[in-house]
Formats: structure tokens, C-alpha cells, sequence
């Protein structure tokens, strides 16, 4: 297989959606179709017929596709410069405020979360924040609760934290032990993971912050402006929103909401 | 008049910066047919390559969603891989290495041949490894035209190599004939 038809695609995005919820129909078809012809031929599923047959009727089978058709990759402290202008411009306006709420939405395996709480521990505000992560992908948030990281990464993690500004040990963050670190508890216990889906859920609570980097490219315009709306309602008046960097927010109907912040690091806010 | 192309990708890796300028450097400053590279490089460090690979062309790194313009040169965003919808249309992806890689040249240059099929160009420069070359075949197999740098005269010949062990009715260019060839058939 090398190729699936729009008639074929719209099947099985048909499928999903009636069967199990998930609605995928405003996602950008380019990736989507790769991601779905390389889980078909990991599951040696031969024919779209077949992939259709099996996806009505092994929900096993479906929880797969979810892990392999969403992004889940992720790394802590990448783009490091966004980091810092969190650091040293969003972060100490956020301050003024007794009890502050950020949300990660579409965490994937929590990297991104834990460097937010690293930064919020070095400026005095972990004990006073409440981070809500969230993803789709019930697998992803079960990883990102454990904490849990493979070791090798730990380099390049260490190379981007301090780009961005950390002047700690960044080893004080973690315990190794064999393969693996474990992210220290105290990071982790005002980190709460649950599942919210941007195409389906709603609004759930008011933040100071959101942050969703690097999830809106594998979205069709119409539906960044669904979730763009999403996010106003979520957060408080001159609230943030972080994007990733090459994301942009050049959308005709929730433009006017928003005011840049930092235009090259994608941060904006709220307008009252 | 249009030419036979609507896109040239160029992809490389190492040893393929000094011979990306001269190709760049060689082209005139107006060209209606779009460029897009694709190069190997550092994921989370600042850089300046745009302006490092020639002087004189503006070279933007694009954003997700741009409409690709003709008359326009792109270089593909460090740590994304650079997709093509098909809307002729950039699509950023951040999704596993691919070969190693991200961006993977293999990535940009099978979305051209998906999007823009015989009216694509590709071409392969020097590189350590074989990024690039399923893509180049896909780009000939879609009826565009796929050239690899002559591997005799690259800094490192396995990643065009690779696309002429690969496939059939690769063209092997040395840079000269390369800019020739972008001049002459564009």
C-alpha cells in the first residue's frame, strides 16, 4: 500500500469518530495518511478493507492506531530561548497573582510539563501553581504520571536546559537508576494528568497560562480557530498562550483576541 | 513561459553546506520556480543558516500552513520534518527521526513527488548517510527528475550514492551542471 484515496480516508476517520469517539476529521491529511499506512504495514494489515473490517470490530486494535497515528514525541527544554523568555517575561507577571493555573494541552509523555515545573520551582512558585496536563491518548498520560524517562535523553535535556537559562545542576531534577530516571517527587505532585480531547472537550477551568507547542501543525485551519477559541474562553483576561515556534496565529476570527507577546516565541495574551 | 518544474528541493547533509552556497550563489536572484532545502543540522541550537548559506537570496525558514510562493527560497525549520499538503501548502511535523533525522530529507522530497509528481525536481548533495535517496526514487517514480551529486566529487558519496545504487535513471551532476541544468530547464 502506498497510497490511500480521500473516499478511503474519510472511512475510516468515519469509523473512529461513530465507533470510539475520537473525531480526527480536522486533522491535516498529509501526516495523517503516512501515520496510518505505517501502522498498517507494523500490524501487517494488507488492504484498507481490511484495516476498516478490523478497526469495527477490535477495539484492541483501535487503541493501537491511537498510539501510533497521534505525535507523541516530545523533549524537555526544547527551543530553548522560549524557555528563557518564560523564564525571565512570562513568569514573574504571573507572580502577582496568590493561586496560578497552567495547562499543557496535548502533554503527549509530560516532558514539556516537568520543565515548566523546574522553572516554577527555581522562581518560587511551584508551591503555589496547579499544572493540569493533558492529552488524548490515555497511553501517553499514564507514562507522563509515572515520570519516568529514558536516561540517554538526559544529555540533550541537560544541553537545552541550560541554553534556556538554568543555572542548577540539572542532575538535582531526577534519579538514575539503571536505563531509566525518575522525575523528583515534589515536581510531580502539583502535576495532575488527564485525558481532554481539543476536538471534543470544553472549557474546564480558567488559567493564567496555557501552553500547546507543537500540536496545532497537525490541525487544519478550521480547527485551530475551534481550539484558538478553546483557549480564550479558558483563560483569565491578559492571560497567555504559548504556541510552538513556527506555529502561527494568523487566523481571521481570533486574531482580533489575542496580542503578541513575543511574536519569534509565539507567546500571546489575552485580550480583557 | 513555464518551465518544467514547479518545485526544486534540494536536500543534503555533511559536506554539503560549501556546495548548497556555490548552487545557491550560481542561480539568478529571480527565479520563478520555488526552492526548499532540507539540511542535516543541530536541533536546539540558535542558528543563523539562512543568511550562512548565501548572502545575497533571502532564504526564510517557514512557518506551518505557509502557502509555498513562487520566487521564494526555503530553508526546512531545525527539529521539525518540512511536509507538503496538498494544497501546495507547508505542512511542520514533529514526529519521530526519521533515518536518523529530522528533518529527513526522505519526508520533504516523497510529499513533492505526491504533490507535485512529474513537475518536480529533486536533487541529492553530499551526506554520511542514506537520507534521501527513497525519496529521490519516489520523485522519479512519480515522473519528476532526480540528480545526485557525483559522488566522485562529494565530500561524502554514500547519501547521493545511495540514491543511484537505489534506482534507476538517477542523473549524476557535478555542481556545475547542476546550476546549468536548474538554469537551462527552469
Amino acid at each position: 500500500m502506498e497510497h490511500i484515496s480521500d473516499a478511503d480516508f474519510l472511512d475510516i476517520i468515519n469509523i473512529v469518530k461513530l465507533q470510539y469517539g475520537y473525531d480526527f476529521t480536522g486533522y491535516v491529511q498529509a501526516s495523517l495518511k503516512r501515520r496510518v499506512l505505517r501502522f498498517m504495514g507494523r500490524t501487517n494489515i494488507l488492504t484498507l478493507f481490511d484495516l476498516k473490517h478490523q478497526l469495527v470490530n477490535n477495539s484492541d486494535l483501535f487503541t493501537q492506531l491511537v498510539q501510533y497515528i497521534t505525535v507523541n514525541v516530545t523533549e524537555m527544554f526544547r527551543d530553548p530561548p522560549f524557555y528563557r523568555t518564560l523564564r525571565e517575561d512570562v513568569l514573574p507577571k504571573l507572580a502577582a497573582y496568590p493561586n496560578i493555573k497552567i495547562w499543557h494541552a496535548g502533554c503527549a509523555t509530560g516532558e514539556e510539563v516537568y520543565s515548566m515545573a523546574i522553572l516554577l520551582q527555581e522562581t518560587g512558585l511551584l508551591n503555589r501553581t496547579k499544572l493540569y496536563a493533558s492529552d488524548l491518548n490515555p497511553m501517553n498520560l499514564e507514562r507522563a504520571a509515572a515520570g519516568i524517562l529514558p536516561l540517554d535523553n538526559m544529555k540533550d535535556y541537560t544541553y537545552n536546559y541550560i541554553q534556556s537559562g538554568g543555572l542548577a545542576d540539572f542532575s538535582n531534577y531526577y534519579t538514575a537508576r539503571y536505563d531509566n530516571v525518575i522525575i523528583k517527587k515534589e515536581l510531580r505532585t502539583q502535576i495532575n494528568f488527564f485525558q481532554h480531547n481539543l476536538v471534543t472537550d470544553t472549557v474546564f477551568n480558567e488559567f493564567q497560562l496555557i501552553c500547546c507547542r507543537n500540536v496545532f501543525i497537525y490541525f487544519n485551519r478550521d480547527l485551530q480557530s475551534h481550539v484558538l477559541n478553546l483557549f480564550y474562553d479558558s483563560l483569565s483576561p491578559r492571560g497567555y498562550l504559548a504556541l510552538g515556534i513556527k506555529e502561527s496565529m494568523r487566523i481571521a476570527d481570533v486574531h482580533g483576541k489575542f496580542e503578541t507577546v513575543n511574536g519569534p516565541h509565539k507567546i500571546y495574551r489575552r485580550k480583557v | 513561459m513555464k518551465g518544467k518544474y514547479d518545485i526544486i528541493t534540494i536536500g543534503g547533509s555533511a559536506g554539503s553546506l560549501v556546495v548548497l552556497s556555490s548552487i545557491l550563489d550560481g542561480l539568478p536572484d529571480l527565479m520563478r520556480v520555488p526552492v526548499v532545502i532540507i539540511l542535516h543540522r543541530l536541533r536546539n541550537v540558535e542558528s543563523e543558516m539562512g543568511h550562512l548559506l548565501s548572502a545575497k537570496k533571502l532564504i526564510r525558514e517557514p512557518e506551518d500552513k505557509e502557502a509555498i510562493i513562487d520566487y521564494h527560497f526555503y530553508l526546512a525549520p531545525q527539529n521539525y520534518h518540512l511536509m507538503i499538503e496538498a494544497d501546495k501548502s507547508f505542512m511542520l511535523d514533529y514526529s519521530e527521526l526519521v533515518n536518523y533525522s529530522r528533518p529527513s530529507i526522505d519526508m520533504t522530497f516523497s510529499c513533492a513527488a505526491e504533490v507535485y509528481g512529474s513537475r518536480a525536481l529533486g536533487i541529492l548533495l553530499s551526506g554520511a548517510n542514506k537520507d534521501g535517496a527513497a525519496g529521490l526514487c519516489q520523485i522519479i517514480a512519480a515522473g519528476g527528475t532526480g540528480i545526485a551529486q557525483d559522488p566522485q566529487m562529494a565530500a561524502f558519496e554514500v547519501m547521493p550514492q545511495s540514491a543511484i545504487d537505489l534506482c534507476q535513471n538517477v542523473k549524476v551532476l557535478t555542481i556545475d551542471e547542476i546550476i546549468k541544468f536548474i538554469i537551462s530547464e527552469t
